[in-house]
């Protein structure tokens, strides 16, 4: 087990004039022991920056310590990490057995260690009566927890996650996600896990990285990521339904929303909104003001702050949420299903003062 | 699930598949029950009458120590071909995978050497070995080596094995490079953390994955090395020296056109057939029970 120091970690892809940059400079600490989710988009370069720590792609600028030495030069080999893969990346033409003892065979523990290293860690993982079968044999899921294996028997310092759950059905991804919470408590090992998907990070993180376009936007616990988003991208990012993102001028306790040019061509275009703000705007001038849907609560007509027209109702049983349009864009509402809204009428809604973000209208970062 | 087409009269489909039978007929058959008929009679010299003679031809191929010797020699040809075919071109296949820059490039030039036609890079071999003025004989005659294929039969052996293995690297070359980028970049990574080094990664996992093409072009070389080595070796040895490089198809020619021996050269054919049919059946077993993993 280590701690993992990311120094103003670059990558950059071809050289001189055509040089593309697609790190640009991430700093984190990982403490010992730390579960780590780096999350975003596709294309954000989470899982570039996960092989720069396997030592899979080059560093280009910047140091990455694994338990206080320096790897920038060193081989994957030589790092001792374990690395589990979207594809799991199984050797096919190997038995689970042979799988998950390869990488100790090569390091030259005795074959005594090994099978009891193996027989153990099949235990754990429910895949001891598939020890001689060959990946083909396996299910998504046992492959997944024979990716898994092979990490753990080597009891690496560091584990890197690729988006291991991605490749498996709904159900089994929330059930190999709670194994892996179990497997993370017990072992106590230090683990960078990148996915893509929001749910993942919030429930396996105990701090996430959220990137964007090669920055880290934001480092923080998921509840604190979540409350205080750190910029706009985040606020949309992490949450679902997204939060709502109102852009507009503040003055005083009044927001109001300028109808800018919607991403998408609507039919209607969305009327400016007023909104009566509990406290008044950080400042005065354009603003974004975030509003998560379930911190958005129907109203009597009176004491509303505002209101949208409903165009769309979507119920899930537990709550709807309300869609409509507003503010330059598609604004969502989670109502209790007792209240369930009615299309084409304006639902009035409140909020109350804790759940306003205020994001900076130029550059997309957090006011207050 | 496959897609199966019921037909609900008998003629069309066969009026699909005739022209591929007429080959088949026209090209194989034929000439291969020719061949078996051919190898039961004895000709006379002239060609005018034959006589049968059951399986006399094959009982005389079997006591003729020209024909034993001629087996080996094709043995030690297409073990030689083969491999060394098969281990060059597995070493450029691997140096290409790896290359970036220019690899369109570098793939498109070593594939050439297969549009060459084997009487042609025969002759090619020849002019470059030949001991009076190619220029590979006068280099290696610098270097100390007494070269002369036409005198001495391992170095006329080593020339068309050199010649006739050359030309099966390109086509080697493309198989290998297919199977290569065919395996997931993942697993190398996978072993690259596991702690195997290149060497390692190499015989544990690439040239494992690799078996299902290796075992095929294995078979084709080595069918190729039996049968379609005679313009090669036409051009550069004709047999010689003192039938240091006669393979079994050279033999035929040579029983057959130049020794009058009908009889006996469709007995030799014939014995050729079995031996390609069971290499085919042999691959066939072998490709069917791994499939793929």
């Amino acid at each position: 087990m280590a701690a993992v120091e990311l120094r103003g970690v670059r990558k950059s892809y071809g050289s001189g004039k055509n040089a593309l940059e697609v790190i640009h400079g991430i700093d984190c600490s990982v403490a010992d022991g730390e579960f780590i989710v780096l999350v975003g988009p596709s294309g954000c370069g989470k899982s570039t920056l996960l092989r720069m720590m396997a030592g899979l792609e080059e560093i280009s600028a910047g140091e990455i310590a694994i338990g206080g030495r320096v790897v920038n030069q060193l081989e994957p080999k030589d790092r001792d990490v374990a690395m589990v893969f979207q594809n799991y990346a199984l050797y096919p033409h190997m038995s689970v057995r042979e799988n998950m003892a390869y990488g100790l065979k090569i390091r030259g523990v005795a074959a005594a260690e090994i099978a009891t290293r193996v027989e153990r860690a099949a235990a754990m993982l429910e895949l001891a009566p598939y020890l001689d079968r060959r990946p083909r044999e396996l299910s998504g899921g046992q492959r997944q927890r024979v990716a898994m294996g092979r990490a753990i028997v080597r009891n690496p310092q560091v584990f890197l996650f690729d988006e291991p759950l991605s490749n498996l059905d709904a159900k089994l991804r929330v059930q190999t996600r709670m194994e892996l919470q179990k497997l993370h408590r017990e072992f106590n090992t230090t683990s960078l896990y990148v996915t893509h998907d929001q749910v993942e990070a919030m429930t396996l993180g105990q701090r996430l990285i959220v990137m964007n376009a090669g920055v880290a936007e934001q480092i923080g616990a998921p509840m604190e990521v979540y409350a205080k988003p750190a910029s706009t991208f985040v606020a949309g990012f992490i949450g679902s339904p997204a939060m709502n993102l109102l852009r507009g001028e503040a003055q005083g306790d009044r927001f109001v929303t300028t109808a800018t040019s919607a991403a998408i061509a609507l039919a209607t275009p969305a009327p400016p909104l007023s909104i009566h703000l509990p406290v008044p705007a950080p400042r005065d001038g354009p603003l974004v003001l975030g509003l998560r849907p379930e911190h958005l609560v129907p109203a009597s007509a009176g004491a509303a702050r505002f209101g949208f027209a409903v165009e769309m109702v979507e119920s899930l049983g537990a709550d709807s949420y309300a869609y409509g349009l507003g503010g330059g864009g598609t604004l969502i509402a989670r109502v209790a299903a007792g209240t369930v809204p009615v299309v084409d009428e304006v639902l009035p809604l409140t909020f109350a003062a804790q759940h306003m973000h205020w994001f900076d209208a130029a550059n997309g970062k957090r006011v207050a | 699930m496959e897609k199966r087409v019921i037909f609900k009269n008998w003629w069309l489909p066969l009026l699909l598949v005739a022209p591929q039978l007429a080959v088949t007929l026209v090209f194989f058959v034929w000439p291969a029950s020719q061949a078996l008929y051919g190898s039961l009679f004895v000709e006379d010299a002239f060609g005018t009458s034959s006589e049968f003679v059951g399986v006399q031809n094959f009982l005389g191929l079997f006591n003729d120590g020209y024909y034993a010797h001629s087996f080996g020699i094709t043995v030690l040809f297409s073990v030689a071909v083969a491999g060394l075919g098969l281990g060059v071109s597995l070493l450029l296949a691997v140096f290409a995978d790896r290359v970036i820059r220019g690899a369109r490039l570098y793939q498109t030039l070593l594939i050439w050497p297969y549009a060459v036609a084997p009487a042609i890079a025969g002759v090619l071999w020849m002019f470059m070995f030949d001991p009076s003025v190619g220029v590979a004989a006068w280099a290696l005659k610098r270097m100390g080596v007494n070269w002369n294929h036409l005198l001495n039969g391992h170095q006329a052996m080593a020339l068309v094995v050199f010649a006739a293995a050359w030309k099966q690297v390109s086509y080697n070359f493309i198989f290998f490079l297919a199977g290569l980028t065919a395996i997931p970049k993942s697993l190398i990574e996978a072993a690259a953390i596991d702690g195997a080094g290149p060497a390692r990664r190499f015989f544990d996992i690439v040239f494992p994955l690799l078996t299902p093409t290796t075992f095929f072009l294995l078979v084709v070389n080595i069918i190729y090395a039996f049968f379609d080595t005679f313009g090669v070796i036409d051009a550069v040895t004709q047999g010689g020296p003192a039938k240091a490089t006669e393979v079994l198809v050279f033999k035929i020619f040579q029983d057959g056109f130049k020794g009058q021996d009908y009889g006996g050269a469709a007995a030799q054919s014939v014995i050729l057939m079995l031996i390609v049919v069971a290499l085919t059946v042999a691959q066939f077993r072998y490709v069917e029970k791994k499939v793929n993993y």
